[in-house]
């Protein structure tokens, strides 16, 4: 089987986020693979160990973003492509998902794998607009994956429950990381990982220019970045079961009149 | 600015998500369509839409829509939103709305922007505001795209009260539904019949501290007595305690209601990221450093084992007394 995954890397949502005059300050920022395409990638050597597998990582970034390929690739993922263009900085779903069309288009996959959202930009968005573009079929946020008679049995979260859905070969799934849990390199993997081929191409590589995706471009620009409202930290109370109790009803029907 | 909204229907009843879209729809614009894709939708629930402002309400009812895979749902939003030709289309959010929605933009050839919270048009422009990394961060952002489709975060606009004296044409659309290439062979279905986390007044989360099945007994006991819905953090769902459809946060539901309280909830951000918005948050935990004491209105540091059971008590004896 031949597997792609398409990955992004991200700040650290974990760490403490500061906004200054307008823009996220990313001075003491780390950056890690998306939890969500790290999924994926785990996912993907469960596969791979049961029926064998080439895995593929495609990330579209900065030059640092070869540290989340090398992320993947001690893992155990075979090989990774860098896309690498400061056209393509700080990019929306749909421009990203124009540039990984033409990443794809003459390419040969039995399924694309890709997280179900970035957890920087928390959009959603790029991994179905990709599918559409190479007119593929897709499902987002699956839960549980495997392969069965040459059709992708995806376990999904659905509103309603668990839905089971066949998916033809190839086809497009987005990945929730409530599937597994990535795996941390071994230093074997890590040592291993600095032999394996990561290519860096260019737009120009991929046949494309910057006029290219200029009407993905326009349709939409980030204006500015600021704190959310904070919640203050209201009252809080000490005591036994009984007592906090008797102060939390009083609360809520005198004070929050909520209950 | 012709608008669009696209309900939210399950099993032919429109979710109360669409109303709070729908509202906002009709102060952004007066030429307010909907549409409603599902499966025996009767007239009077079509209806509602008219209540809350609609002008025109086009339907598909066709039982390809009783249950969810998107290459349909695409197809049918993709033959209204070509038919009403809409500058703006907004949508409530939902997991079957969520798949669907790239697809539709994709197919349509509009911008996209998910989980808005705010919508503004200036002039030519939309504007709009939405939370990202895991809600710690809020970006504003424009489209002056000809046709833009928004999702919405659950409880970021009020619903307006429906005026019952208001009619509008409702349209029967039929849809061709291409060959299916996925195949939803079986719905795993959480425990039904119960209160939906993203519609409940009251939602009581499990977290890590409630440890085992008593704890979650506990859980369910208050929240049956308060006509609550239950809801957990990852934790809680990873240990298999409860199904997922019950995860709250980043990766869950987003909820709002008037009444939160987290049980032995830590209160990391990918949960928090889920239920900030709440109105009132109550957080019972015997860590008295647990950052949820941070946002919540009213902490009471102290065993949730003690605890809940005097609180179950004092709810049984409040409403006794009403």
């Amino acid at each position: 089987m031949n597997i792609f995954i398409c990955c992004k890397q991200v700040p650290d949502v974990a760490m403490t986020i500061q906004v200054r005059e307008g823009q996220i300050v990313t001075d003491g920022m780390n950056y890690v693979l998306n939890a969500y395409d790290a999924s994926c990638v785990e996912e993907a050597l469960v596969l791979k160990e049961k029926h064998g597998a080439e895995i593929t990582l495609v990330l579209i970034g900065g030059e640092s973003g070869k540290e989340a390929l090398r992320k993947g690739l001690a893992m155990g993922a075979d090989k990774a492509f860098h896309i690498q263009d400061d056209a393509l900085n700080n990019c929306s779903s749909h421009v990203a998902a124009r540039v990984l069309q033409a990443f794809f288009k003459d390419r040969s996959y039995d399924f694309i794998l890709t997280g179900k959202q970035a957890q920087d930009s928390d959009m959603g968005l790029a991994g179905g607009i990709l599918a559409g573009e190479l007119d593929l079929t897709y499902v987002t946020n699956a839960v549980g994956l495997d392969v069965e008679d040459g059709k992708v049995v995806v376990k999904r979260q659905g509103d309603e429950g668990v839905e089971i859905v066949h998916m033809p070969m190839p086809s497009l799934i987005t990945c929730s990381n409530d599937m597994n849990d990535p795996r941390i390199p071994s230093l074997k993997g890590i040592m291993s990982s600095k032999k394996k081929p990561m290519d860096v191409l260019k737009l120009s590589d991929l046949g494309l220019g910057a006029n290219d995706f200029a009407s993905e471009r326009s349709k939409s620009t980030t204006l500015s970045f600021s704190l959310p409202p904070q919640r203050q930290a209201g009252q809080k109370f000490e005591g036994d079961a009984e007592t906090l109790v008797a102060t939390l009803m009083e609360k809520l029907t005198k004070e929050a009149k909520v209950l | 600015m012709k608008t669009l909204v696209i309900a939210d229907v399950r099993k032919g009843t429109i979710r109360k998500s669409t109303w709070e879209v729908l509202s906002e729809a009709c102060r952004l614009s007066s030429d307010v369509e909907v549409a409603l894709i599902g499966y025996s939708i009767s007239d009077d629930e079509a209806k509602k839409a008219a209540h809350f402002g609609a002008l025109k309400i086009h339907v598909v009812d066709q039982p390809e829509f009783q249950t969810y895979v998107n290459t349909p749902f695409i197809h049918a939003a993709k033959t209204i939103v070509e038919s009403v030709n809409p500058r703006l289309v907004i949508l409530p959010t939902s997991e079957s709305i969520k798949d669907f929605v790239p697809g539709l933009a994709q197919k349509t050839g509009a911008s996209a922007i998910t989980d808005c919270c705010r919508i503004e048009v200036k002039g030519d422009a939309i504007q709009i505001d939405r939370p990202l990394m895991a809600a710690k961060v809020r970006s504003s952002m424009e489209t002056a795209h000809s046709r833009v489709i928004l999702t919405v975060r659950a409880g970021s606009f009020d619903v307006v009260e429906p005026d019952t004296s208001k009619t509008a044409e409702i349209v029967k659309v039929s849809v061709d539904i291409p060959e299916l290439k996925q195949v939803l062979k079986e719905v795993l279905s959480a425990a039904s019949g119960k209160l939906s986390l993203d519609e409940a007044d009251i939602v009581i989360a499990a977290g890590r501290g409630c440890k085992d099945e008593a704890g979650i007994k506990l859980i369910e006991e208050l929240a049956d007595v308060l006509g609550a819905a239950v809801g957990s953090t990852r934790a809680v769902v990873e240990s298999g305690l409860v199904s997922a459809t019950l995860q709250i946060g980043q990766t869950g539901k987003v909820i709002n209601p008037t009444l939160y309280i987290g049980c032995g909830v830590s209160g990391a951000v990918q949960h928090t990221a889920g239920m900030g918005n709440s109105k009132v948050i109550v957080a019972i935990n015997k860590d008295s450093e647990a950052p949820i004491f941070n946002i919540a209105d009213y902490g009471l540091v102290g065993d949730l084992f003690q605890v809940i059971p005097v609180l179950i008590q004092a709810v049984k004896e409040l409403k006794a007394g009403n």
